[in-house]
């Protein structure tokens, strides 16, 4: 049977699924785009992966519309005036949405949704306002029907991102991933607290360190996508990432890693990132024609590579021969620092490289940990996340986050997994974000065990909607099947689960 | 250097009073409740060494002077010691000094509100507790006492002035079943209940509602809601069997208070005047 006959017979794929699917077959019939023996080599060996970006790239991975001009000048291309009231705002988005591109085809990234809309929340009835706003989520969630996309809001406190986090609560939709940029002196307390609540119940917003994310990005960055960070009005041309696991198999001792495997796969992974990057500026359309660079939408300088890597917990347990986990990265220090080693070596040659298209970041790519795919089992676990199923106590774990969050401008996150007493007691939770982010914790998820909505690495996905996949049938969530997998292959959903207080019996 | 038995730490609660807090637990205890979660922690470790031979880990021994001492890195967390001990102990008890126990508290200071001492009965401790908490506030952080009411606040009362106030416990009314229960009466509890208030430095009282016990539950309830009004939270405790000796748990029973019927007592405790009154 042909591949293509294999995916419109697939009874789990919704049709546009199917249409995707084909379309990524169709650019795969093309072998323009070569790379060096030594590429495909360790390509085949698992060391490097590309994430399936697909061999011909037509567009950039990410891309993060400007949205505030589509409010300002409105968009020719799709004959939009700039939106004078919340209706004809929510219009023009819902719109503009359908014709972002990216790696999934849907947008990554919806714009800072309550600075956007607060202008038009404020002039109507709130119940109103709840309304169209609630109309708009369920717009995004249907149409919109992939985990990827992601929403941001805050620092500020606002009429628009108290009703969007209402109705998260209330709407229990996967889509769209959310994030708060978190500023201990710009977002108040109580703004905070209702974040909390809302992302114990709904999985979401994940906090992001604010601070962090504009001293290297400057004020107009975007969270996309699972935590990605990019500057908004550009985006990240493309995500390959190192398996560090397979990157350290041929290595005779952890200096000869350092020494040798890891700077020979670090230039591998440059070289891919250089030639698809050049390819996607110079060969394919997007720069060229489309319109979101044509009105300035996006500008192809304020592009980066995202260099990605996974696995340093299964690389350094396998450099010094730990076998059992339980005493391995995150809770054994001569572990973690070849980790940090590690990070250090990639972090000194990705700088080191002249990169092409990247004028807005003095010409370099920017590190990324990635969150991992469902295909990587338990041999790489997500970035420099400490495996599932062996998480210290939280304290133990956000110190090791801490140590590894601030490498990567790019994205990195961890998840928390809460009993049910946290939710009574959203005011023990704010003390630990706030002291981790002001320690170098770049990303900070956390859900309730019980939620249907859970985050599995940094996307969403409804536990329900495994179920429907499970039972043969289809899900409209195009990356509900990524959970799937990586709640069977990677144990994604059994994450520790952070206890009240094991002995407050007395 | 003054040292004290220290049962356990847990760096993040949110159950051992507001916010994020650093839980510790001493050893050692003025009463012997049936219902004792963790009845591990009521008496000292006589050495007699029953554990030794059970560990699966090889992890706990005699020294020199016949005391038994425990490696906790060898250590897998089993609990076979504690399952085994005939004396309600635990040979897993740190005898620390108030400088080691703030080393741990310094690493969890950044992203807590304060500590909470608990036990066993930390007041066996007072001397100890005045001088950690002295130092816990120098981190600009609160100290609260968890309290089974045994210690006479009134009569030494220098613990109050370094900390927010304490936690008490009232398990029973006076009288035949509080000496069933507890193996205690309960006049120097309620004698501290008022004084305590009195000074402002009562932060919460909780009493724990068993299932089918209707009459004992209600004189609890009624006891402390005519002492406290609305003064202070009022936290109804539902029955857990989960960790209470197993001779016990017969007596007491087997399985959880409902909710709902806990609940009758929340509403009996507010009209009585304890407005505060809720089931956690």
């Amino acid at each position: 049977m042909s591949d293509a006959l294999n995916i419109i017979q697939d009874p789990t794929l919704t049709y546009k699924q199917e249409l995707l699917a084909l379309a990524r077959l169709g650019e795969s019939t093309d072998d323009s785009l070569r790379y060096s023996d030594a590429y495909y080599e360790a390509k085949r060996k698992g060391a490097l992966c590309d994430l399936n970006e697909g061999v011909m790239p037509y567009r950039p991975r990410y891309i993060c519309p400007d949205y505030t001009l589509l409010f300002e000048k409105g968009c020719r291309f799709l004959e939009l005036d700039p939106p004078k009231d919340l209706l004809e705002a929510v219009n023009a988005l819902e719109i503009f949405y359908c014709h972002v591109p990216s790696i999934t085809s849907f947008p990554v990234y919806l714009g800072d949704l309550d600075k956007l809309l607060e202008p038009f929340v404020i002039r109507e009835d709130r119940a109103f306002a709840k309304k169209v706003l609630g109309l708009f989520l369920r717009n995004i969630d249907r149409v919109q029907t992939d985990s990827f996309v992601h929403a941001d809001i805050g620092p500020e406190d606002s009429v628009t991102g108290r009703l969007l986090l209402e109705l998260t609560e209330e709407m229990q939709l996967a889509i769209p991933n959310l994030t708060l940029r978190y500023d201990p002196e710009k977002t108040s307390d109580d703004f905070a607290l209702a974040c909390i609540r809302c992302m114990l119940k709904t999985a979401k917003p994940s906090f992001a360190n604010h601070r962090m994310f504009v001293r290297e990005w400057g004020e107009r960055y975007a969270i996309a996508s699972c935590y990605n960070g990019l500057s908004i009005g550009g985006g990240g041309y493309t995500l390959p990432r190192l398996r560090l696991y397979e990157c350290a198999l041929d290595a005779e001792s952890p200096e000869d890693f350092l020494a040798r495997e890891l700077p020979r796969h670090i230039d591998l992974q440059l070289e891919y990132m250089d030639k698809r990057v050049r390819f996607i500026v110079e060969q394919s359309n997007f720069f060229k024609t489309n319109f979101l660079v044509t009105e300035g939408f996006v500008k192809q300088e304020n592009f980066t590579g995202m260099f990605g890597v996974v696995g340093l917990a299964e690389c350094c347990n396998y450099l010094l021969g730990i076998e059992n986990k339980k005493k391995g990265f995150g809770m054994n220090t001569e572990a973690t620092d070849l980790g940090l080693r590690i990070m250090d070596v990639i972090d000194v040659r990705v700088k080191a490289h002249e990169a092409p298209y990247c004028e807005s970041y003095g010409h370099r790519y920017r590190l990324h940990a990635q969150v991992g795919i469902d295909s990587d089992g338990m041999d790489d676990s997500p970035g420099t996340r400490i495996p599932i199923g062996v998480e210290p106590p939280m304290l133990d774990q956000l110190e090791v986050n801490e140590k590894f969050h601030p490498y990567f401008p790019t994205g990195t996150g961890d998840i928390f997994k809460f009993e049910e007493t946290w939710l009574r007691t959203p005011e023990a939770i704010l003390p630990i974000i706030k002291a981790s982010l002001a320690r170098g914790l770049r990303y900070f998820s956390g859900y309730l065990e019980n939620n249907d909505v859970v985050r599995v690495t940094g996307y969403l996905v409804k536990k329900s909607e495994i179920e429907k996949l499970r039972a043969k049938k289809q899900s409209l969530n195009n990356v509900t099947v990524f959970g799937m997998g990586a709640q069977d292959g990677g144990h994604a959903l059994d994450r520790r689960v952070q206890q009240h207080d094991e002995s407050s019996g007395r | 250097m003054m040292r004290a038995p220290v049962a356990k730490i847990i760096p993040f609660s949110n159950v051992d009073g507001p916010g994020n807090r650093t839980s510790v637990f001493f050893q050692g205890c003025t009463f012997n409740c049936l219902f004792c979660h963790n009845p591990e922690t009521i008496h000292l470790c006589k050495s007699c060494g029953i554990c030794v031979e059970k560990c699966p880990a090889g992890a706990l021994s005699f020294d020199a002077s016949g005391t038994v001492v425990w490696n906790s890195t060898a250590c897998v967390g089993c609990d076979s010691c504690i399952h085994v001990c005939p004396h309600d102990s635990s040979p897993r008890v740190r005898w620390l000094t108030v400088e080691d126990l703030m080393k741990e508290i310094r690493r969890s200071a950044p992203y807590i509100d304060g500590i909470t001492t608990s036990g066993g009965e930390c007041t066996l401790q007072n001397e100890f507790l005045i001088e950690l908490f002295t130092e816990v506030r120098k981190l600009g952080k609160t100290c609260l006492i968890d309290s089974n009411g045994s210690f006479d606040f009134e009569a030494d009362p220098r613990i109050l002035t370094v900390s927010e106030g304490v936690m008490l416990d009232v398990k029973a009314a006076d009288g035949a079943w509080s000496n069933i229960l507890i193996s205690h009466t309960q006049e120097l509890v309620l004698k501290n209940l008022d004084y305590l208030l009195s000074v402002n430095k009562l932060h919460e009282v909780r009493t724990v509602i068993f299932p089918g016990r209707d009459t004992e539950n209600a004189e609890a309830v009624r006891t402390v809601a005519g002492h406290i009004g609305s003064a202070c939270p009022y936290k109804i405790i539902r029955y857990r069997p989960f960790g209470v000796r197993e001779r016990y748990q017969k007596l007491l029973g087997e399985f959880e208070t409902e909710t709902e019927y806990a609940e009758r007592f929340a509403r009996l405790a507010r009209e009585c005047g304890a407005a505060k009154a809720f089931v956690v």
